[in-house]
């Protein structure tokens, strides 16, 4: 198998590997490892970024262009200066041919030829609990073929030194100089359908519900927000659908070839009314959303795709999953503060109700 | 107040032309009344609202013998037995041949902790000895139908036997009739106070348990915390289990196909005696048949409501049913470990998502307290309402056959014209002209007057019953009112807004999660479910045991009577159908042949596309 210090297979990540291949990468091993089906792909790891930086000298010329914004430069000009020298860099030979070997092996995997990916930035720090940094660096959608990963590897390290992400750091009081950034290359699910889900109720916390937001083709107009998605609220226990809101929707990110990739295109008619996934799809995607945070002990927020060109239920997939941080943080609130026998119970509950009643008959008179 | 809410005052309702004076027909005490200011004003500020779930039809005026029954037994043990703390009894009127309840609160709240104290002693013991007081119970409402079922209807000789004077009897038939007579309404009294002598708490434990679960999990389903409490083996499914078992009889003993024949229940009686194995299965029916088919084929509630001992046809063609799935090969059994361990993992799985060990406990104690309850809930049912009303309803037949023959009236089944007071009124003319030797003056006061009753009915019948009537408090939170009647905020502010008038949705109470669509099949009695097809959505008034067989070929039901604890509901859920129980006009509103869309989360059936 490749060479580990450039390259990790997901299936070979765990969590302890998160430093090496950041949070996603690491969360899609851990995945895999649960038993769920995940698209196959490998991590280019920190040390390969770090590789990248030493070997070609890059590392101390930015460190001075980036300490320019301390002395007051505008951070557009430091970062677009900083992603220009990445971008004219070429990457060192041995980490180079690792990626190429990798992906000529992912292609191999998956049946041979140009195999279509997904090239994503896992950033050591974006998917801390506490710190909501996901979603900052860039993502390509249907990379086909050697040269065009290789370049996309590099796109995404140079990802690290947007406007955005700059300014972000320096917020938070992150270092610049200490970021590693991991990369993500995963098979590309040909996505009917898909969505984000919480694995419990994001409105009141509910931990016996699992929440679902899905749409027609790629997920990230429903990941960024700017596709209204359909709602579905399941119960977790006994897979009701609790709630379903489906919803029209006009457009949605789709393949529009090999070459344009992924863009928002308006929706075929007589599918923009329907709801973007099934009754057995929801049924499914419940059964993994109680895998997934089973296997975490804790809140989740997972992304995942309905692939159309596999039978149900190997069609749907986990393309991420990282810990939920809103209630997370919040303890979730208990019904009663002491124990109490059945009577107290009833005898609570009897009273709780005329309370209500007298307090308005009061009002009234 | 009354007039913003959109509710009219009770007294204000309209008269329907032709029926002056209908008030008679049932008991005083059931009348709105403008005589008198205090009464009047205690009517209007109280909110009433109609009874559909247990009276779909204008209630005869014998029939409401039962609802004289529970307006007794529920009330007394809220108010004067176990002292539910904030709950009085349920006040009853009628209006238009319609039943409009009321619950009571405690008027003043400075009487509520004494009343927590009592409360605490007394549902305290039913609660900490409910299985040897439940094993008691049983004995007592056995002893009740024996009763009951050895009671005997004497028939006026035209000589009394030479035995009433060797013997020194010291009494006449006449007497034996009159006694008969109070006896039969005395035992039926007394069924309606066992019924509820645990039913009151038995709620009050569910509703606590659906409390506190809403509380922990929001959107939890109602009937997910109905089937954490169900039981399993409880006696209603016992009837359906006899037939069952006959139909496997059946094909055992090779005889499944003269069964299936197209014959009736006399002919395939007569045919099976003439063969060994004919007669070894004739026999297991006599034997399955008591107490089973003491099933009634609608409520039990209504005199019409008759059982399948009645209709032997009904069992007969379920046998049938269950005959042709055994020999498609599907199994007819019900899966019961499954449904156990189905039911433990949903306890357990919720128990996990609780916040703390505190709540943990508190639902322990709580999931414990109802499941120990729970089994009366369901098997009080087939009990009184199926065993001993189809028993009292052939009695109460045999009462009106003696003013048959003294020519009162010439179909026994006009004497549910009568309440029970005007029969034992009548009662003394038929044994007091009986002992005299004279003509009785039954059929001039009663022809005329049934006569009239049943054009009285007709009219009723016509009537769109108002949802409610008088002023609704800002919060309704009565636990028996919400759980039985489904009353809450949400159904008041639908019934004040009125119904969706197209005809094309309809509204109930969600009774078994799920979402289908499907072709509407209309039964409007347990005879027509050998029409539905494979996949059908079955609309009909109300289910029972008997109509168990339906259960098996149907995608969705829709019911016009019954809430979340109804025989349809209670079974879909068992089966994994969606339900809607309780829409009110289900069997007006649907046709067969439409297709509908029913939604058994929210209790919605939506029409897709005309028949």
């Amino acid at each position: 198998m490749a060479d580990e210090h450039a390259i990790l297979w997901f299936e070979t990540c765990r969590s302890e590997h998160s430093p090496r291949v950041g949070g996603k990468c690491a969360s899609l091993g851990e995945l895999i490892h649960a038993g769920i089906r995940v698209p196959p792909g490998f991590a280019v790891t920190t040390d390969a970024y770090y590789d990248f930086l030493v070997e070609t000298g890059l590392r101390d010329p930015i460190c001075k262009v980036l300490q320019k914004t301390s002395s007051g430069a505008c951070v557009d000009e430091v970062g677009q200066e900083v992603r220009r020298m990445i971008h004219a860099t070429a990457i060192p030979g041995p980490v180079e041919n690792a990626i190429r070997l990798a992906y000529r092996e992912l292609c191999d995997r998956s049946g041979g030829g140009d195999l279509p990916v997904a090239v994503r930035s896992s950033a050591t720090l974006e998917d801390l609990a506490d710190a909501s940094f996901a979603g900052l660096q860039d993502t390509y959608l249907w990379v086909v073929g050697e040269d065009a990963v290789v370049d996309k590897v590099r796109a995404c390290w140079a990802s690290l030194f947007t406007d955005r992400v700059i300014a972000y750091r320096e917020e938070k009081g992150f270092s610049h100089e200490n970021v590693r950034i991991s990369v993500g290359i995963q098979k590309m699910a040909n996505a009917r359908s898909s969505g984000v889900l919480f694995t419990l109720n994001p409105i009141n916390g509910d931990r016996s519900k699992v929440a679902i937001n899905a749409a027609w083709g790629f997920g990230e107009g429903v990941v960024s927000g700017d596709i209204t998605p359909d709602d579905f609220l399941v119960d977790k226990v006994t897979f009701d659908v609790i709630r379903r809101n489906v919803v029209p929707k006009p457009e949605a990110y789709l393949l529009v070839s090999s070459e344009e990739g992924v863009q928002v295109r308006a929706v075929p008619e007589p599918d923009r009314e329907k709801a973007s996934i099934t009754d057995e799809e929801i049924r499914e995607l419940t059964e993994l959303a109680r895998r997934i945070e089973k296997h975490y002990g804790r809140p989740m927020d997972v992304e995942w795709a309905v692939d159309e060109d596999l039978p149900f239920p190997d069609s749907i997939v986990i393309l991420q999953a990282r810990p939920e941080t809103v209630w997370s943080r919040k303890q979730t609130k208990a019904v009663t503060d002491k124990p109490k026998t059945a009577m107290e119970s009833i005898i609570g509950g009897l009273m709780a109700g005329v309370k209500v009643n007298f307090e308005n008959k009061c009002a009234s008179t | 107040m009354a007039d913003s809410s959109g509710f009219p005052k009770p007294h204000d309702v309209e008269q329907i032309p032709g029926t002056e004076g209908w008030e008679r027909m049932y008991p005083y005490y059931y009348r709105f009344t403008t005589d008198d200011p205090k009464r009047k004003a205690y009517e209007e500020s109280m909110f009433w609202f109609y009874d559909g779930l247990h009276y779909p039809e204008p209630i005869y005026p014998f029939d409401i013998i039962w609802d004289e029954a529970w307006f007794l037994a529920l009330s007394q043990y809220n108010t004067r037995i176990f002292m539910v703390p904030p709950a009085l009894g349920v006040d009853h009127r009628i209006i238009n041949g319609r039943i409009y309840i009321s619950p009571v609160p405690v008027a003043n709240p400075e009487d509520i902790p004494q009343r927590v104290e009592w409360f605490m002693e007394r549902a305290g013991y039913y609660y900490q000895n409910w299985d040897e007081l439940y094993a008691k119970w049983e004995t007592k409402m056995s002893q009740v139908i024996k009763d009951l079922d050895e009671l005997d209807i004497p028939e006026l000789p035209e000589m009394e036997d030479v035995s009433v004077v060797f013997d020194a009897v010291g009494k006449s038939s006449g007497y034996e009739l009159l006694k008969a007579y109070d006896r039969l309404i005395q035992l039926g009294i007394l069924a309606w106070q066992y019924h509820f002598e645990f039913l009151n708490l038995g709620y009050a434990a569910y509703v606590t348990l659906l409390d506190f679960c809403q509380k922990a999990f929001p959107d939890i389903p109602l009937q997910r915390v109905t089937q954490m409490v169900s039981g399993i083996d409880v006696i209603l499914y016992q009837p359906d289990e006899e037939l069952k078992r006959l139909a496997r009889l059946a094909c055992e003993l090779g005889i499944e196909d003269q069964i299936l024949a197209d014959k009736s229940v006399d002919e395939l009686f007569a045919e099976l005696k003439q063969s060994n194995d004919g007669r070894i299965w004739e026999q297991r029916f006599e034997k399955a048949k008591y107490p089973w088919f003491y099933i009634s084929t609608g409520t039990g509630w209504f005199h019409h409501d008759s059982s399948w001992l009645d209709e032997l046809e009904i069992p007969l063609a379920s046998i049938r049913l269950y005959i042709q799935k055994i020999k498609k090969g599907d199994s007819i059994d019900r899966p019961l470990g499954e449904l156990k361990r189905e039911r433990d993992r949903i306890i357990t799985e919720y128990r996990a998502l609780l916040a703390t060990d505190e709540d943990r406990q508190t639902f322990d104690n709580l999931v414990g307290t109802a499941q120990r309850v729970f089994p009366y809930v369901e098997s009080h049912l087939f009990y009184v309402e199926h065993w001993f009303h189809s028993i009292f309803w052939n009695k109460m037949r045999e009462v009106s056959r003696r003013f048959v023959k003294a020519g009162f009236w010439p179909d026994v089944e006009d004497i549910w014209l009568l309440n029970r007071h005007e029969i034992k009124q009548a009662m003394w003319d038929l044994v007091t002209s009986w002992a005299t030797g004279t003509e009785p003056m039954g059929n001039l006061h009663w022809g005329p007057e049934i006569a009239w009753r049943k054009g009285v009915m007709e009219k009723f019948k016509q009537w769109n019953a108002l949802p409610a009537v008088g002023t609704p408090p800002e919060t309704i939170t009565e636990p028996f009112t919400i759980v039985l009647w489904g009353i809450t905020n949400d159904s008041l502010a639908a019934w004040a807004k009125g119904k969706d008038g197209d005809g094309s949705k309809l509204t109930g109470f969600a009774g078994s999660p799920g979402v289908v669509e499907g072709t509407v099949r209309v039964c409007r009695t347990v005879a027509d479910i050998s029409t539905l097809q494979d996949g059908d959505v079955l609309v009909c008034p109300t289910t029972s045991p008997s109509w168990a067989p339906a259960f098996t070929k149907i995608k969705a039901a829709v019911t016009d009577v019954g809430g979340i604890m109804c025989h349809a509901a209670i079974v879909c859920r068992e089966y994994g159908l969606p339900a809607v129980v309780g829409t009110g006009t289900g069997t007006q509103t649907f046709q067969s042949g439409q297709r509908v869309r029913v939604d058994g989360n929210t209790g919605t059936i939506e029409l897709i596309e005309e028949a």
